[in-house]
């Protein structure tokens, strides 16, 4: 069972990354992350709707048919996004107007669908839920990261704007790294977000790669010690 | 679990087309669990507005509020803002085509200052939505801007945040600059522009003396 879930949480966070090695839902992935705060929102948003429509598609699964189950699955992705929208629009106002469109093309983001039709159709409501959790945190971790990247970069802050989520008294969180920066356009426009996502998978490809020759450095250690032993 | 997909009793076309009566039997089952499901997500969602409308009208209010208190200050008036307007229109001057909503500011019933929604139609990349407060003597109390998709980091030094390029229009009016002076530096006019962005003060400046000219034509309407 455990082992189950440490599976789940590394391919939701690492191993199967929606937006580092799915390469699903890239654009709102792309069009939000110009700033942290912007980031985070959206990745808490998307993460509230995987986790919800995860825990339903996977309760269902023995009722839908198999030819019924793309429009049940949009169905019931299209309430959470809606339900969601309402949401922010009622207790994070100004978030709200920031993210604007890109609340309710939640519903086209591919990762939700493709969760919802490979994993949660085919799993138990627990596993699922933990999937829809952890593919969600994968998806806005990477947000958060190009989105800090491209703010510090951009325009030489981190977190700018935070009150617009944690109310007036995180306005503290905003760090300047550099006073009076005239920012730097190209990290704030869109081909900043496509440099700065290939800069993000290039670094998980070479982590990964360090990993294996490490694995297979170690095994040959061992190999070579009870070589010698024998 | 592809095979097993297949395998369903029913889902199996092949079979069906040949007793039609199955068939029928399998569309009206298959519409009605679609059915249910349908009337199951528009249930959530009509909870959820109905749960959340009166919060959501409460943060549009106070959203708009906020922003019409920032060109005219909240002990200039004492009436409530958002529930005295008047819609306007006026393609030419005010930028749209739509009615656009003037909001009347007054203390003790008499007439303190209107607040304009207009639209900068030519800025860089689209419609420049502004807010702009006129003093009922005609002078500007101040200006802000609602919406833009001009460049970051150049054409948005229009905003607040940003700048205060924007609180340069506060007390100037129709007359103060003259007419041919309501121009930025660059057209040989007397407000500044920004280095790199020229066209976004260029609508901004444009956009506020033709609120300016809609205000005088207009003033004894608007209030009432």
């Amino acid at each position: 069972m455990s082992t189950d879930i440490r599976k789940i949480s590394l391919d939701g966070l690492w191993h199967n990354n929606p937006g580092l090695v799915q390469l699903l839902g890239l654009c709102p992935l792309l069009a939000v992350s110009n700033t942290a705060i912007n980031a985070l929102g959206l990745g808490l948003a998307t993460t509230l709707v995987l986790i919800g429509s995860n825990a339903t598609v996977s309760a269902i699964r023995h009722i839908v048919r198999p030819e019924l189950r793309i429009p049940v699955f949009v169905l019931v992705i299209a309430s959470f996004v809606t339900i969601i929208e309402y949401l922010t629009k009622a207790f994070f106002y100004d978030l709200f107007t920031i993210l604007g469109i890109f609340l309710p093309l939640i519903t086209t983001n591919c990762a939700i669908i493709a969760r919802a039709e490979a994993f949660a159709s085919k799993n138990n409501v627990f596993h699922s839920l933990i999937d829809g959790l952890m593919m969600g945190l994968g998806f806005a971790a990477v947000l958060l990261l190009l989105g800090a990247l491209r703010e510090i970069i951009g325009q030489g802050t981190l977190f700018a704007d935070a009150h617009l989520m944690f109310g007036e008294n995180a306005r503290w969180l905003t760090i300047t790294f550099i006073e009076d920066y005239r920012g730097f356009l190209l990290a704030i426009l869109p081909p900043g977000a496509f440099l700065g996502l290939g800069f993000i998978i290039a670094g998980k490809n070479y982590i990964d790669k360090q990993q294996k020759r490490k694995a297979a450095q170690q095994i040959y250690a061992i190999e070579g010690s009870t070589q010698t032993s024998t | 679990m592809a095979i097993k997909q297949t395998k369903g009793k029913l889902s199996n076309d092949h079979d069906l087309t040949q007793y039609p009566m199955k068939l029928a039997q399998h569309m009206i089952t298959t519409a009605v669990i679609l059915a249910g499901f349908a009337i199951a997500g528009t249930g959530l969602v009509a909870f959820t507005y109905k749960a959340t409308q009166g919060k959501i009208a409460e943060a549009e209010r106070d959203a708009l509020l906020r922003s019409l208190h920032s060109v005219v200050k909240p002990e200039k008036h004492d009436n409530q803002l958002f529930a005295d307007l008047k819609l306007v229109t006026s393609p030419r001057l005010l930028g749209s085509e739509k009615p656009m909503p003037a909001f009347r500011a007054r203390k003790n019933g008499e007439p303190v200052a209107v607040i304009l929604t207009a639209i900068a139609p030519d800025g860089y990349n689209g419609d420049i939505k502004l807010l702009i407060g006129i003093n009922y003597d005609g002078t500007l109390s101040g200006v802000r801007v609602l919406t833009h998709r001009e460049t970051p980091g150049l054409g948005d030094d229009i905003e607040m945040r940003r700048s205060d390029w924007i609180l340069g229009f506060n007390g100037h009016s129709m007359e103060n600059p003259s007419h041919k002076q309501w121009k930025v530096k660059r057209d040989g006019g007397y407000f500044d522009q920004f280095t790199g962005a020229t066209i976004t003060p260029r609508a901004v400046v444009k956009a506020v003396h033709n609120a300016l000219q809609y205000y005088a034509q207009h003033k004894d309407e608007l209030f009432q």
